[in-house]
């Protein structure tokens, strides 16, 4: 895999260090399959262009009044032309010129290119603006169109044809130019440069060409494979090349009028510019991707994504299977998850971020799950309600909503069910809605699909829901699109979409991290209100354990994907018995807080899920950590009220737990999951 | 302000419009109004000078070196080449608004006459590649963005990679004459060349569509690929939608503005491509008069085609400019 800390713009201007990066960048290339097959193809092509006329030029035009016009044979690869002579090395020595007239074509435009993209760094305002208006509207032509125009002008013929196509690759050269040059200008270092008194012209040779060469050449390698093509195609029409000269282009007009006789002498020369074109193209496009891709590679599900997940929950820590059934929702529970757990396959072996999670919720219940980021709160949300895709392989021992047993049977059983009872809010709502299509038939969606209302009934229930969430002038808002609302309406507008059905549940990830601090409030003031009135299940995740304090019945807390501590909300600051949930509340500021102190945090880091220890995973960070925390993980135990917690020392208290000394590692307050 | 009285006019069926008129949309209009205008501009006088800058006199190489000085002056005069350079201008630019080309050096025919027999095939051809390009590229691009997403179905995604690129990066004219020799000499399926019924719109058609189809698929697929992992599709599987209506209907739209964004280039780029294929297939249309009367030093003619052409340019890409507006609302507002 190739290193990971290039950046093809990123280098400062520190040019040996740079040229060495490059070189191994473009080395890299080479090493990759397609890399190096268009790389060898190119250098093929230009070993071509340079000896096939010095070897082969005396049988390519050796007339031979004998053997006219003839199909292939042993003698003729593929055959002769009117005048006898042999198409195979013809097509071999008229590499040269169709090579070298694309690359002088390609030289003319990258160099006008250069001068008109960088212009307007050179010019004052008015004459740079002038230029990029005319380079912008020059680019929205076609090339071939472009070429046509300036073969009219400089003459048809060979060099009126390097001109014409010349001049109509500058277009695209010179926008290329200006858009990489403008973006390296905007940086510091050249700030920095133009504060020093460096002028213009040395501002651009020194700093700014450096930094976009690389590009630069690639886009040109791309762009001879196009004037290539282009030129081939200028020659085809007779309007490039003419006869006694001849290049790729012409040897097929020439063929073409023959091809039901002899199609050979037509496909040759197409097939000679198809595999040029594509050499100069792949090459190009395989070094564009080598040099851009460097930072994403290695990233985790990609290679190992075939191997087939462990759907046998046997992960050595899997133990948080209650002893006795939890939670004391009476009656049936609205959602009862037994032993989850959410798997995606990774290079060594497959990652459990979610790990044998269980819980209850009753009818009407706010349950919170807390913890920090990373602690797989977000994916047992979306676990449950059945949305993550693969490759992540949801497993669990019972996943009952409704009383209906949700994980067996296919999508579309439980569409309805979920579709009307299961309401979602995730966490960001400016991302969540679709920006092509109106609020109100967004909404209206859901009561079409579900409930069997026509299109007009559904969208006046939408309208209907949107003033139950107090979204103003509901009925104009309904058609309006995402972007027209602000964040909180459109966070009501969501909870809206939740109540289109008659939920039993409303899931809601983090709905309040995205938004102001002031629409905060509104949001969750609106999800209590909507289950005070329907009696509606909330189980609200958030990293925010001050919120959660606030609106929930029942806190689940969660770290390194399995619940550690399950607990009424109102006991969390008093009466929590697991260390982790002590530092979390720790960290939250109350109005007692002396501001002269550092805000307590938790030290440490969270668990990375690809390597959980074999003990309990919050052991490195815990004050009270035995011997026995670090090799045994301990269980989610019941304590017959209700209360679950998984810790071996749970309700010690250490000597330093209730205010973990300030650690380099802050909980983050603004993170997004 | 006229807009007022226009707005006060307005009949209760057009209160919609006079709505939308309060949005970013007069903005986007004059704006792109304005766009074209410079555009057409530029164009016009662009094919103006051609002509001027051609070095030597175009009337003498038209007529060729033995033909009588006299007739190479009377031709001056009857093109007016003597006259001022302002005054050639003004008098081209009125002509253009009363559709008077000027005449062709050759046949003696008036421009716009012969532009007017020709222009029609040449439409054809390219609005059916247009048509076939997208009819193709839109629902292959969608299947395998759905097919291949979350890294599914990794051997069928290479196979449409590796093929797709190298359909693309083979030019009009080329496939062109790899479909005449497999379907019209081969199979005998189709006919080799000319316009006659609708089986000889087949290879050209094909010829045209194939490449910008395979690229627009590439674009479709990466687009769906990425629009598949966006929240709002994440949104509308919760809401329990059925796949075809949140792959048609939710990840679609989205997916198609980036594509439409980069198929306009395609698109025009195809415009131009009917130039070479018509000449691969001898169609009677603008592209094989326009070589034709580049060959024959037509001037006149060539100036008239090259506008038509360049006006063709602009009007797909106000097209898909407005397409894109239509389809995503928002991007009429980062245009204004």
């Amino acid at each position: 895999m190739t290193s990971p800390t290039t950046d093809s713009v990123e280098g400062a201007p520190a040019v040996p260090r740079r040229r060495s990066a490059v070189r191994a960048r473009w080395l890299a290339v080479l090493r990759t399959p397609v890399g190096a097959g268009a790389g060898l193809l190119l250098a093929l092509v230009l070993l071509l262009a340079v000896f096939a006329p010095l070897l082969w030029s005396d049988r390519a035009e050796t007339f031979d009044t004998g053997s006219v016009l003839q199909g292939a044979s042993a003698d003729h690869w593929v055959g002769t032309d009117n005048l006898g002579r042999d198409l195979f090395y013809r097509v071999l020595v008229a590499t040269r010129l169709s090579i070298g007239l694309a690359l002088m074509a390609t030289s003319i435009a990258v160099v006008i290119g250069l001068v008109l993209g960088t212009a307007p760094l050179l010019l004052g305002r008015r004459a740079g603006r002038l230029v990029t208006a005319g380079v912008n509207i020059a680019v929205a032509f076609p090339g071939l169109l472009l070429a046509l125009f300036f073969a009219v002008v400089f003459g048809v013929g060979m060099t009126g044809a390097v001109l014409a196509i010349g001049f109509a690759g500058a277009p695209a050269f010179a926008r290329l130019t200006h858009t990489l040059a403008a973006g390296i200008a905007e940086r510091d270092f050249v700030a920095a440069a133009r504060i020093a008194g460096v002028g213009r012209t040395r501002l651009l040779l020194r700093h700014v060409l450096p930094n976009i060469g690389e590009p630069l050449v690639v886009n040109a390698t791309i762009g001879a494979g196009g004037a290539l093509l282009a030129f081939a195609g200028l020659s085809f029409l007779g309007l490039g090349v003419q006869a006694p000269s001849y290049d790729w282009g012409r040897l097929l007009q020439d063929g073409l009028s023959g091809i039901y006789i002899h199609p050979e002498a037509a496909l040759a020369p197409g097939v000679a510019i198809v595999v040029a074109g594509l050499a100069f193209n792949l090459f190009g496009e395989a070094v564009a991707k080598g040099i851009g891709l460097t930072a994403t590679v290695g990233g985790g599900f990609g290679p190992a994504a075939g191997r087939s997940p462990d759907r046998v929950s046997a992960a050595p820590t899997d133990d948080g299977r209650p002893a006795t059934d939890p939670g004391r929702a009476e009656g049936r529970p609205v959602l009862d998850v037994q032993d989850l757990s959410v798997s995606f396959p990774g290079p060594n072996g497959p990652v459990r971020p979610v790990r044998g999670v269980s819980f209850r919720i009753g009818r009407g219940e706010a349950v919170g799950v807390v913890g920090e980021s990373g602690s797989g709160k977000s994916l047992t949300a979306l676990a449950i309600a059945r949305l993550v895709e693969r490759p992540g392989v949801v497993d669990a021992g019972r996943l009952e909503f409704m009383g209906t047993d949700v994980l067996a049977g296919s999508d579309r059983s439980h569409r309805r069910l979920l579709g009307t009872a299961f309401a979602m809010v995730f966490q960001d709502p400016m991302t969540s809605f679709n920006p092509t299509r109106r609020i109100g038939r967004q909404l209206a969606e859901v009561a079409e699909q579900h409930q069997g209302m026509n299109r007009r009934q559904a969208f006046g229930r939408a309208v209907d829901r949107l003033r139950s969430v107090r979204v103003p002038a509901a009925e104009r808002r309904a058609h309006q699109y995402p972007h027209e609302f602000s964040g909180g309406m459109r966070q009501r507008a969501m909870i809206g979409m939740g109540l289109m059905g008659e939920p039993s549940l409303i899931v809601a990830d983090e709905p309040t991290t995205a938004l102001d601090v002031t629409v905060q409030r509104q949001v969750l003031d609106l999800l209590e209100s909507v289950r005070a009135a329907d009696d509606v299940a909330l189980l609200l995740i958030s990293h925010d354990v001050a919120v959660v304090g606030q609106v929930c019945d029942r806190v689940l807390v969660m770290y390194a994907g399995r619940v550690v501590e399950d607990l009424p909300a109102a006991e969390l600051r008093t009466g929590a018995r697991h260390p982790y949930t002590r530092a979390l509340v720790a960290t939250v500021p109350d109005m007692h807080v002396d501001l002269d102190q550092p805000l307590p945090t938790i030290p440490g880091r969270p668990v990375d899920p690809a390597s959980q220890p074999p003990g309990c995973a919050y052991a490195p960070r815990c004050p009270l950590a035995s011997a026995r925390c670090v090799e045994e993980d301990p269980a989610l135990a019941d304590d017959g009220a209700g209360r679950r917690v998984a810790c071996w020392h749970a309700g010690e208290i250490g000597t330093d737990t209730d205010v973990p000394g300030a650690a380099p590692v802050a909980l983050t307050s603004g993170e997004r999951a | 302000m006229t807009s007022t009285s226009a707005e006060r006019g307005a009949t209760a069926a057009h209160r919609g419009v006079a709505a939308a008129l309060d949005g970013p949309w007069p903005r986007f209009a004059a704006r792109r109004v304005g766009r074209l205008v410079v555009s057409l501009w530029v164009l016009v006088t662009a094919s103006f000078l051609m002509i001027h800058l051609i070095p030597g006199d175009p009337v003498r190489s038209a007529l060729g070196p033995t033909a009588p000085a006299a007739l190479v002056s009377a031709r001056r005069e009857s093109l007016g080449l003597d006259d001022a350079l302002v005054v050639q201008y003004l008098h081209f630019l009125s002509g253009l608004f009363t559709g008077d080309l000027g005449t062709s050096l050759t046949s003696q025919l008036p421009v716009s006459q012969v532009i007017a027999q020709r222009l029609p095939s040449t439409v054809q051809l390219a609005v059916l590649a247009f048509g076939v390009a997208f009819a193709l590229a839109v629902p292959i691009g969608v299947g395998m963005g759905v097919l291949t997403r979350g890294g599914r179905a990794r051997g069928r995604e290479l196979a449409f990679s590796s093929s797709s690129v190298v359909l693309g990066a083979i030019p009009e004219f080329l496939l062109g004459v790899g479909l005449v020799y497999l379907f019209a000499v081969e199979l005998g399926w189709f006919p080799v060349a000319g316009r006659s019924d609708a089986s000889s719109y087949v290879l050209p058609v094909l010829a045209l569509s194939l490449g910008p189809a395979a690229a627009l698929a590439r674009i479709m697929r990466v687009e769906m690929l990425s629009v598949l992992q966006t929240d709002y599709v994440r949104t509308a599987r919760a809401k329990r939608l059925p796949a075809p209506r949140i792959y048609l209907r939710h990840a679609l739209p989205n997916a198609l503005t980036s594509t439409i964004t980069l198929g306009g280039l395609l698109l025009s780029a195809l415009v131009a491509g009917t130039v070479l294929v018509e000449n691969v297939f001898a169609w009677p249309g603008l592209g094989s008069t326009i070589v034709a009367s580049i060959l024959g030093k037509d001037y006149p003619v060539v100036q008239g085609i090259v506008l038509v052409y360049g006006a063709g340019v602009l009007l797909v890409n106000l097209a898909v400019d407005v397409a894109l507006a239509l389809l995503d609302p928002r991007s009429a507002i980062r245009e204004s």
